[in-house]
């Protein structure tokens, strides 16, 4: 298994062990919190075509909130964060793919 | 870094010796050590998440698209939702995503009976959640919007969108009822991790199941974070 130069100190010793500080994980609670109620607060008004990009991009923080530290890729090696960002990516041409389609069919450019 | 493979070939039965009489007894013998172990495994559970995002993201997919074609019965489909249970239930599964990265913590630090405790919370939580999605579900059959045969709902100021309120409840159904499925599932994990954990199978020197564990729920919570805007609050 190829190791990265950063992470070529776990081999040899027992466990990649990293533990993280207690606090952080109600500070990243908290914060899931705040921008929960954020979301539900900017859903209450009439923001046109803003409603929508607004609520992903609270969905998108609270994600890479969840991601990077409950989910300790912050911590984590290389390899993993190749795995992480190859599946958004992945997602991305999924939906990239599907809207060129979608949204071009009313063109009608023949 | 010198290959162990190779080095195995040239010495196998001292090697082996040596690693019988040190090795944990959750080293499987094809690693060279726990650290090795547990980036292995980390990472192959990273691609089964992965696989979980690309499944679940052709049904948003599908969603955005549909959402793009009728935009005013989305937003009447979403008014249907009670986002006050919604918000409750988001915070019940954060909630839960937050006592689940606490049981690695207290796993990593050996913590035997606040590990346990921590995993029964968790479960406590997700069955809560689950419960009131449940409650969720009778509230809209009862009001017709179970779609198919027993779809009897009428949107009274526009009667025109009902068909399309009826598919926005399709996928209200089908993302809810996968994400619920999902939960499911890791319910009855979480039981087994509990009876593990009680037993002390893991410690400091091996926590990766609990945090593999950890890693399958936190995405359901990312399911989750994504359904309440998009189920509960867009216009």
């Amino acid at each position: 298994m190829a190791h990265s130069a950063d992470h070529a100190d776990h081999v040899g010793h027992a466990p990649a062990h990293h533990q993280a500080p207690l606090v952080m994980y109600f500070a990243v609670f908290f914060g899931l919190m705040i921008f929960t109620v954020l979301t539900v607060v900017a859903s209450r008004y009439d923001l046109g075509n803003l409603n929508t990009p607004i609520a992903l991009a609270i969905a998108v923080i609270k994600a890479t909130l969840v991601i990077l530290w409950f989910m300790h890729v912050i911590h984590s090696p290389r390899m993993t964060w190749i795995v992480v960002i190859s599946s958004f990516l992945w997602l991305g041409v999924l939906f990239v793919l599907t809207f060129s389609d979608y949204l071009s069919r009313g063109w009608n450019i023949y | 870094m010198a290959n162990p493979t190779l080095h195995h070939l040239q010495h196998p039965g001292e090697l082996e010796e040596e690693a019988r009489a040190h090795h944990h007894p959750f080293l499987q013998h094809h690693f060279e050590d726990l650290g090795q172990q547990h980036e292995a495994s980390t990472l192959g559970m990273w691609f089964f998440v992965a696989q979980e995002i690309l499944f679940f993201g052709g049904v948003f997919c599908a969603y955005a698209v549909y959402r793009v074609m009728y935009p005013e019965a989305w937003s009447a489909g979403a008014h249907h939702q009670n986002w006050r249970i919604g918000l409750v239930n988001t915070i019940v599964l954060i909630g839960s995503s937050l006592t689940m990265a606490l049981a690695v913590w207290a796993a990593q630090g050996g913590k035997r009976k606040l590990t346990t405790l921590m995993l029964v919370l968790t479960l406590l939580l997700g069955g809560i959640f689950v419960g009131v999605k449940g409650f969720e579900y009778r509230e809209h059959i009862h009001e017709g919007l179970f779609p198919g045969a027993s779809f009897t709902y009428v949107h009274h100021e526009n009667p025109a969108l009902t068909p399309a309120i009826q598919l926005f409840m399709v996928f209200y159904f089908t993302m809810t009822g996968l994400h619920a499925l999902h939960m499911i599932i890791g319910a009855g994990l979480l039981l087994w991790f509990i009876k593990r954990a009680w037993r002390g199978d893991f410690g400091p020197e091996y926590y990766s199941p609990v945090e593999i564990m950890g890693l399958y729920w936190h995405f359901v919570d990312i399911v989750w974070i994504f359904l309440f805007p998009l189920l509960y609050l867009i216009h």
